[in-house]
């Protein structure tokens, strides 16, 4: 019943479903295991576990959860960054409320507050700005995070600082990009992802051209997609279809949000802010080249990792926990040994297991009950 | 985060600084329009428009229909509310929201 209130158009849907069980039938006489298909973003991993949209697929398709949630990816060291900030007394540390529960090695920003911290949830780096004006005696840091999707917005208030001469405002960046990581993916040897369903919002910025190498070079059909049950599903049909027909190509399922160029006002602020990291670490994935952005020379007045004279920590993972395999598309959530058990949204180990849109919380809320009996 | 929700600009509220006004779902807020300004007109041909907006800032023009089905599905999903409480308590100390 859920998926006749789910869908704009049920009927639509039910022939996307009919179409979509057709293609993988097709596909399957010609090969031996099932077609995987990756969703990068983490809000079309929670579209799909909320609308259960797998249970209504064939067996002979299957989706990898992929990296697309920046929460999910934050690493250990640098929440113990952010709360070693937060416990100077003369800082406000202002971040997205996604981050709170993030476990580091030293415990989460939320536990970092109730120990005395002044850490504050803004909805908005504009909020953060506002605080600092409010506040001119503190230093405010704003620990940004997100892909391309909320770079821009992180660029924009740096810019807006600057004009106003606002000098107690700094970032600690965390700011990740998608498509040298898809790339990295891609280049590891056993990586069995044979589409993408591509992120529309990160799209919705860098536009649709950014992926075309994942066509050219590796060779896996890449469709951008909107968030709707009926985006994932027409996007799956789209990556099928290029299969079936033997092809590779980036398309654009979510062109009602997404132009091919992107935005160029918002690429403009990326680029007069931000240059790119070395190396970034990401959890669960190692260690990205040119992956992760920092603040350009110009701006360092607004870094706070000079301005604080940080030392970043460097934590590795928990070992317990099989958040890279996971991310990677080689074992399904629930294969990971401390799935629901270690390992749950009430205490997660794994940060795919604190954000709604991370692989791992999103099949434990929909799916759990019947997967850990 | 990375959602967005839809909003209905208003009105402009300081147009040298790309600030405009918007309406979400009865919640008011301002929010930065740069990303979506129209290159050769005034900034209030805006007023009246849908935009998505992300963390405070408008990233894309959308057409009525399209933010009024987004609307409802974040209702169903119940992420509508999340957003808007995160949209009112923002940079409180001790907010609670987000946090159960």
């Amino acid at each position: 019943m859920r998926f006749s209130e789910a869908f704009r158009d049920p009927a639509l849907a039910e022939k996307l479903f009919t179409e979509i069980a057709r293609t993988a039938e097709t596909l399957a006489r010609s090969r031996k295991t099932p077609v995987t298909v990756m969703e990068v973003c983490g809000g079309h991993t929670h579209t799909i576990f909320r609308y259960g949209l797998k249970d209504r697929l064939p067996d002979t398709i299957e989706f990898a959860h992929g990296p697309g949630c920046p929460v999910c990816v934050l690493p250990m060291g640098r929440i113990d960054d952010a709360i070693a900030l937060a416990r100077r007394p003369d800082v406000i540390l202002t971040t997205f409320g996604d981050a709170m529960r993030v476990p580091g090695a030293q415990g989460s920003l939320l536990q970092a507050r109730a120990a005395g911290a002044d850490i504050r949830m803004v909805y908005s780096p504009l909020d953060a700005l506002e605080l600092a004006r409010k506040n001119p005696d503190r230093e405010i840091v704003f620990f940004a995070l997100g892909f391309e999707t909320t770079a821009p917005s992180t660029a924009l208030t740096v810019l807006r600082a600057a004009r106003e001469g606002i000098q107690n405002f700094s970032l600690l960046c965390q700011h990740i990009l998608i498509v040298p990581t898809l790339r990295a993916l891609l280049e590891q040897p056993d990586f069995a992802v044979d589409g993408f369903i591509g992120p529309g919002h990160v799209a919705m910025v860098t536009g649709t051209h950014p992926y075309e190498f994942v066509a050219s070079t590796f060779h896996r059909p890449f469709v951008v997609a909107g968030f709707e049950p009926l985006d994932i599903l027409q996007s799956l049909l789209m990556v099928l279809r290029q299969l079936e027909a033997g092809q590779a190509r980036v398309e654009n399922q979510y062109a009602r949000v997404v132009p091919p160029e992107g935005n160029p006002a918002a690429l403009a602020a990326m680029r007069q802010v931000y240059e790119t990291r070395p190396d970034t670490a990401w959890r669960g994935l190692g260690t990205i080249a040119f992956s992760g952005l920092q603040l350009r020379p110009t701006w360092a007045a607004f870094d706070a990792e000079r301005r604080f004279a940080l030392t970043p920590h460097t934590v590795a993972d928990p070992a317990s926990a099989r958040c890279g395999d996971v991310l990677t598309g080689r074992i399904r959530p629930t294969a990971c040994p401390a799935f629901g058990r270690d390992c749950t949204p009430d205490a997660p180990l794994g940060a795919l297991m604190v954000s709604s849109e991370g692989a791992c919380a999103a099949c434990y809320d929909y799916e759990g009950a019947r997967q850990v009996a | 985060m990375c959602l967005g929700i839809p909003a209905r600009i208003t009105g402009i509220a300081d147009a040298a600084a790309m600030l405009a006004e918007v309406d979400v779902h009865g919640v008011r807020r301002e929010v930065d329009v740069l990303c979506v300004a129209p290159p050769d007109a005034p900034l209030e041909d805006l007023i009246g428009s849908w935009v998505l907006v992300h963390v405070g800032f408008a990233m894309s023009r959308i057409s009525e229909p399209e933010a009024r089905a987004t609307l409802a599905l974040l209702a169903e999903m119940g992420e509508l509310h999340e957003e808007l409480t995160a949209m009112q308590d923002t940079g409180k100390a001790g907010g609670s929201h987000a946090v159960q």
